[in-house]
């Protein structure tokens, strides 16, 4: 996501969830559907934060675990649970998060660049943070999170 | 030259031509000299010749006329077809085609090309030529009349009406009866065109002219589509009053000549396929072709459809959807313990059978029949043996085993390559042929065939064999393998298929231009199949490509792992085995061995080599199966349990995600979860560098051990 002068003023949406007990955004138009939780199928040699594959309506998508993702430990079972199926280009992924919150609406110039802190990971997968009334969202690079250090999973 | 779509139809008309050309002529070539087959080539040219004559195509119509006018003789037995005049024709068909793909790309072909060829067939006439010289000067086209339009012509054609000349002359009764001539009149133009013309000479002289006797007489001139009776009609009341004939005369055009010989030409050139010409006049004709050429294993000219390719996709991958659909009602069926309503039953299975008959039906769609792939080979092979000064021949077994048609547009490519290879490389020469007391006509057999899931193509020569020191030493003297390298005959022969190997010691014209066999394994790898050799001295070489049936379908088997779900290619498994705990030998300190008839055959755990925690009690014998390998030969898979055979609709895993060590793609099973499908082939392989560990993922950069996979 670029935060170019010009865009400063307009609006965006943000889908807010929470995985590892923190507020994570991804923008509204990259967000397909949300689902509920459904077993996966584990994929062998997978990194521990790729779950699995899923059935989406006749695509295999892959799930990801976005708290063990950003290293917050792997998410509980729960039946709450919710996959947030999202597009990546042409590529269509699964995010299993705790809750999804709200829709947000701000305006460009609310969203801060993320001040420099230590982890690289989160640096790289993070683009920005917007301050809401419970504290703050972490918006999320999805390619980033898909493909770290630029390089994609295959 | 200009592009317009009744000019793409003739070019798409004339392959189809071209194709029924070469076939005719492989048959005669092959013995069979039946008058139909004659008919079928000839009508094949004089049909390039009329479509290209009504684009003004000149050399091309120049010299499909002198290719006609040679078959013409063969046909009417004025020439005997004996091998030199066959090969003059096979040859000629080959340039043939070439003129047509040069009026199709605009290019033009050299006139002392065209002129050689010409030459060559007014040879075959030898002191007959005058006949022909006179031929061409009489030669009128037939082609005006059937230009492409030609369909709705002959429509009108078709219906034009009858005619009749009717006379009419009333009697005196008729007038006094109250009729009205002109009344009669309006009613026959009621059906169809009148002229009416009167009679001049009905009327008498002024001496004998006798007022009270009506002397005016009508030639009527009708155009109807109203039979004669029809006509009749209109005078029913007055026949008895007055003098009338009724002629029905021909339209202006003869009625027979709709049928005349050059329908065979319009059929041929029609543009639009989709409509057979159903109740035209031709139909006797092309019944009669399709019944004779039906002989020849040619279905004739057949209704057919273009469609975009796109939309036959679609409906593909919805009627997957349909299948897995109907998988899981069936399975949520099973489930429900108290079913007991037997129609139910029957109509689940009915829907099961109607949604596989679908799927057949719509993969047929893509389906077609190895024929033309394998008719162009009889032209490389013909090439490759004049460039080589060999003597080959080439026969086709399985023409009509039908594959995806990407298959055969995308195998076009490698087969031309393998067909070249032979004439080129596997073939000798007929000095040497002789001398090795074989006939001096080398065979090349190119076959397909079905068998148990996939496609199997076959190159086989009757030529030398491989030379096998030959082919060792070059490898070494290129650096492929090293100096001191022991390699057992099925390894040396695998070398053939390494990049940058090329065992011509010239680079000839066919082959050795850099691009070897390694492409041809590449490109069908890309298919998701696989090449492989074998080699007889003295008797010949064998290539086998191995392919899958379809692209998006294949049999599986279902099989337990580590508690998981995962599919194995059927194609793959030699066969499954439940051993005693006497037939495996543990080697090393993992390693396992299995003896089964007096081999031993190394035993791959797959649920650890997918890095999945087996969850199988040790103690009890695992099920093996038993699947062959490119790189280790045979060799026995680990699985706890074998739940079903089905066929699997194949997702593949890397749109959205990416490859995967082990799996080939994954599919959908009747409960809506996704299962795996193994790949034996990576599973095999990974066994041997298992010893190196393999699963040291950290969360982040994990993927990087197999980034060279």
């Amino acid at each position: 996501m670029q935060l170019s002068n010009d865009s400063l003023k307009t609006s965006v949406e943000f889908v807010t969830f929470s995985a590892g007990d923190q507020s994570f955004s991804l923008e509204i138009t990259q967000v397909r559907e949300i689902r509920r939780w459904s077993p996966v199928t584990a994929l062998p040699h997978a990194p521990v934060e790729v779950l699995g594959v899923m059935n989406l309506r006749g695509s295999v998508i892959p799930i990801y675990d976005l708290a063990a993702r950003f290293g917050l430990g792997s998410t509980k079972e729960n039946p709450r649970n919710v996959i947030v199926v999202a597009m990546h280009g042409n590529q269509t992924v699964g995010l299993l998060v705790e809750a999804v919150s709200e829709i947000l609406s701000v305006s460009r110039d609310e969203i801060q660049v993320t001040p420099d802190i230590r982890s690289d990971m989160a640096r790289q997968s993070i683009t920005g943070v917007i301050p809401i009334e419970e504290g703050m969202t972490r918006v999320i690079d999805l390619g980033a999170v898909l493909h770290p250090n630029g390089r994609p999973l295959s | 030259m200009m592009s317009n779509p009744i000019l793409d139809t003739f070019f798409e008309e004339t392959e189809e031509l071209l194709e029924s050309l070469a076939e005719g002529l492989a048959a005669m070539q092959s013995g069979n000299h039946e008058a139909e087959i004659l008919n079928s080539v000839f009508r094949a040219v004089h049909s390039i010749k009329g479509g290209a004559g009504a684009f003004k195509m000149t050399e091309l119509v120049g010299f499909a006329h002198h290719f006609e006018t040679v078959l013409d003789a063969v046909r009417s037995n004025a020439l005997d077809l004996n091998p030199a005049i066959m090969h003059t024709l096979t040859r000629s068909a080959d340039f043939l085609s070439n003129l047509v793909e040069a009026a199709r790309s605009g290019a033009s072909i050299s006139q002392d090309v065209t002129a050689g060829f010409l030459a060559a067939l007014q040879q075959c006439f030898g002191e007959k030529q005058i006949e022909s010289v006179d031929a061409w000067d009489n030669f009128e086209f037939a082609a005006i009349t059937l230009d492409l339009n030609a369909p709705p012509e002959a429509s009108i054609g078709g219906d034009a009406s009858n005619a009749f000349t009717i006379t009419f002359r009333p009697h005196a009764a008729l007038y006094a009866n109250g009729h009205e001539p002109a009344l009669l009149i309006a009613a026959l133009a009621d059906l169809g065109a009148v002229t009416t013309r009167f009679a001049p000479d009905s009327l008498a002289d002024w001496e004998d002219f006798d007022p009270t006797e009506p002397r005016l007489c009508w030639l009527i001139d009708l155009q109807s589509d109203e039979s004669e009776t029809q006509v009749q009609e209109v005078f029913e009341f007055v026949q008895s009053i007055c003098d009338l004939t009724i002629t029905p005369v021909s339209p202006h055009q003869p009625a027979d000549s709709k049928v005349a010989p050059d329908t065979r030409t319009l059929t041929g050139a029609a543009p639009i396929l989709v409509t057979e010409p159903i109740g035209q006049p031709i139909q006797p004709t092309a019944k009669a072709e399709a019944k004779a050429d039906d002989a020849a294993g040619n279905k004739g000219p057949k209704a057919t459809l273009r469609v975009d390719l796109e939309r036959v996709d679609r409906l593909i991958n919805t009627v997957g959807e349909l299948i897995i659909n109907q998988a899981m009602i069936a399975q949520r069926f099973a489930d429900m313990t108290e079913t007991t309503d037997d129609d139910l039953v029957i109509h689940i299975e009915n829907y099961r059978l109607l949604a596989r008959d679908i799927q057949e039906g719509v993969m047929a769609i893509r389906a077609q029949p190895v024929k033309s792939l394998f008719q162009r080979m009889s032209r490389i092979v013909r090439e490759a043996a004049d460039a080589t000064g060999k003597s080959a021949e080439l026969i086709t077994i399985g023409e009509g085993t039908e594959v995806d048609k990407t298959v055969v547009e995308r195998l076009a490519d490698p087969l031309t390559h393998m067909v070249r290879n032979s004439v080129d490389h596997g073939l000798e020469s007929p000095e040497a042929r002789r001398a090795a007391g074989k006939p001096e006509t080398g065979v090349i057999r190119l076959s397909a065939s079905h068998r148990s899931g996939s496609v199997f193509i076959t190159v086989k020569d009757d030529g030398a064999g491989l030379n096998r020191p030959k082919i060792l030493d070059i490898a070494k003297k290129k650096g492929l393998i090293a100096q001191d390298a022991d390699l057992s005959d099925s390894e040396i022969d695998g070398l053939l298929f390494l990049p940058g190997f090329s065992t011509a010691e010239t680079v000839s014209n066919l082959s050795g231009r850099g691009v070897g066999l390694d492409v041809v394994r590449n490109s069908v790898a890309a298919l998701g199949g696989r090449v492989s050799i074998a080699s007889i001295p003295g008797q010949g070489t064998e290539f086998t490509i191995t392919l899958p049936l379809t692209l998006a379908v294949m049999d599986g088997m279902v099989v337990t792992v580590a508690g998981d779900t995962l599919v194995v290619p059927i194609t793959s498994i030699i066969e499954t085995i439940r051993p005693q705990p006497g037939d495996l030998h543990r080697i090393g300190t993992d390693d396992m061995l299995l003896s089964i008839r007096g081999r031993m055959i190394p035993v791959v755990d797959v649920a650890r080599s997918l890095g999945f925690v087996s969850k199988s009690d040790k103690s009890v014998a695992p099920l093996l199966l038993l699947v062959e390998s490119e790189t280790l030969g045979e060799c026995a898979l680990v699985v706890d349990a074998v739940q079903d055979q089905r066929q699997v609709v194949i997702k593949s895993l890397e749109s959205n995600f990416g490859t995967v060590q082990g799996v080939s793609a994954a599919t959908v099973l009747g409960d809506g979860r996704i299962a795996l499908i193994l790949d034996p082939e990576a599973i095999a392989a990974n066994r041997m560098g298992s010893q190196v560990p393999n699963a040291n993922f950290t969360p982040i950069h994990g993927r990087s051990a197999h980034a060279t996979f």
